[in-house]
């Protein structure tokens, strides 16, 4: 039982990563039904970037934790948006279109953004500042770190405050008209391009909050970071329904909690083998996803 | 001067020409019914007016202003409004909201607009909380209309507004039509409903196969032998059988 629970807290921790990038996944899809391959690395990117603002912030002499990570947050998240936007402009827009070349240009982006981080910072790993070694709490057997509490708990406030911009904003509503059907919002004065432009930007900002996390609760980046967590992630957002926002939140918190179960259990090794194969069970059970019910609901 | 002018209107889907060069025109105030068979280039001819297809040659000038290169976001805030075939309402979102979107181009949802189309479709208002996808055909084409109408268009490009409807829903809209014109909206409209659109239009164009085949008054092309056989369904000979 001890193991079930510190694996439940740490699973919901990784989970809090897999569902911030995975919302970047299915708010694409949602709305231009595309398979962002870079996404995986835009994460990437915003992890590198929040290490450049720590590192320029040390040179200013700034070290408290609170702002010098406030600012690290706010600096990656800023730039790793303008990025996605720029990638949806050179990468994507001329080829809404062209269906299979799209997704070539996809993995072209991806492959772009992680040999450029290999280019101008290392193709080592690099060291993140370590901020955030309190203690937290014990509960009995099970610890729970400062950080992760962090972790989770501003997971779950960006999550929130994505939700109310969808369904609580002019251009949320944009955007879920837009998904619906693309030609009726041109209608209605909807400039598709914005819009679509301004979900790409949310997405990575999400992303590169991850990223920055990341960073301080790992020790440590590399450009290929993101590779590997972007599958999980993007297999995360189909398996809450893709397209499907609340999916994408439930489905990253599942696959985080189901891996490290299996950690737990079997050991980390197999951690990937089990969760994947639940995956895979749970898939073949209900194919659309576990939220995504009915086939035109996307957003 | 007219509101709308159509010069030598050209459009291609690929290399299949839809639209072999059609020109018409609207005058402010007016209502223009384009008839046609299926396939005749009615709803090409409104979807490269509205700017959701780029004509291949020719001109659409509305109120003024060239148009034909715009992007169709930019038309509707010129003042155009295209209803579609189909209706394309937003399925999954509230009444409220679609009308909503269609004043997405102004700052706030304009009070005096949704006041006339609840006036307009007073079973809307009852509506108004409910999701549009489980409203029956009748309403939902309503609420295509009263969305259009929150854009404030001074011409409404309508196609096939009855289609699917049941009769007396089919008077309805008619009828609703004719009041938003009263008010000073112009229109043109698509129609397989060909005697329904003559009593209601002033003018009409008759389309076949993408050219302009008749134009004139809608009281002539009543009376007009070619018209009330293929689209009326009156005057055709009789002829034994055997």
């Amino acid at each position: 039982m001890t193991v079930a629970l510190q694996q439940l807290v740490n699973g919901l921790t990784v989970g809090s990563f897999y569902a911030l990038i995975a919302l970047g996944y299915t708010m694409v899809y949602g709305i231009i039904r595309l398979i962002n391959f870079a996404h995986g690395d835009i994460y990437a990117v915003g992890a590198f970037l929040g290490l450049s603002t720590y590192g320029l912030l040390r040179l200013l002499h700034v070290d408290n934790p609170i702002l010098t990570t406030l600012l690290g947050l706010v600096v990656s998240m800023g730039c790793t948006g303008l990025l996605g936007m720029l990638v949806y402009r050179v990468a994507y827009r001329p080829l809404l279109h062209a269906r299979l070349s799209i997704l070539i240009s996809a993995i072209g982006a991806s492959l772009t953004l992680e040999y450029g981080l290999f280019l101008i910072y290392s193709p080592s790993f690099l060291v993140y500042p370590h901020l955030f070694d309190t203690p937290g709490m014990s509960l009995g057997d099970i610890s729970v770190s400062g950080l992760q509490i962090i972790i989770f708990v501003s997971g779950l406030v960006l999550m929130a405050a994505l939700y109310l911009i969808v369904h609580r904003t002019k251009i949320g509503m944009a955007m879920r008209a837009l998904a619906i059907n693309q030609d009726a919002a041109r209608l209605m004065g909807i400039d598709v391009n914005r819009v679509v432009a301004l979900t790409f930007f949310l997405g990575s900002t999400l992303a590169a909050f991850a990223g920055v996390l990341t960073g301080l609760y790992y020790s440590q980046i590399s450009f290929l970071m993101g590779f590997l967590i972007g599958l999980k992630a993007f297999t995360a957002a189909v398996l809450g329904g893709i397209g499907n926002i609340p999916g994408a939140v439930v489905g990253g918190f599942l696959l985080g909690v189901l891996e490290g179960l299996a950690a737990g259990y079997f050991s980390s090794r197999w951690k990937d083998v089990v969760a994947f194969g639940i995956l895979i069970v749970i898939l073949v059970v209900r194919p659309r996803g576990l939220l995504g019910e009915r086939v035109v609901e996307r957003m | 001067m007219n509101l709308l002018e159509v010069r030598n209107l050209v459009t291609a889907y690929g290399s299949i020409e839809a639209l072999h060069g059609i020109s018409l025109d609207v005058a402010d105030g007016e209502i223009v019914a384009l008839l046609g068979a299926n396939g005749a280039g009615k709803t090409t001819a409104l979807r490269t007016i509205s700017g959701l297809l780029r004509p291949r040659s020719g001109e659409v000038w509305f109120a003024g202003a060239r148009i034909d290169r715009r992007p169709a976001h930019d038309i509707v805030r010129l003042g155009l409004t295209h209803v579609p075939e189909g209706r394309w309402i937003f399925s999954l979102m509230t009444v409220d909201e679609n009308l909503r979107l269609g004043a997405y181009a102004e700052p706030r949802v304009p009070q005096a607009a949704l006041d006339r189309v609840f006036t307009l479709f007073p079973r809307l208002r009852e509506r108004r909380a409910q999701v549009a996808g489980t409203l029956s055909g009748g309403e939902q084409q309503m609420l295509a209309i009263a969305r259009a109408l929150m854009t404030r268009p001074r011409l409404l490009l309508l196609d096939e507004p009855s289609m699917g409807l049941a009769p007396v829903l089919v008077r309805l809209i008619i009828q609703t039509i004719a009041e938003i014109n009263r008010d000073g909206t112009t229109v043109l409209i698509v129609e397989q409903n060909a005697s329904a659109a003559l009593r209601l239009a002033r003018r009409a164009y008759v389309l076949e196969n993408g050219r302009v085949a008749l134009e004139g008054p809608s009281a002539d092309l009543a009376k007009n032998e070619r018209v009330r056989q293929a689209y009326l369904g009156v005057g055709a000979p009789l002829r034994a059988q055997g």
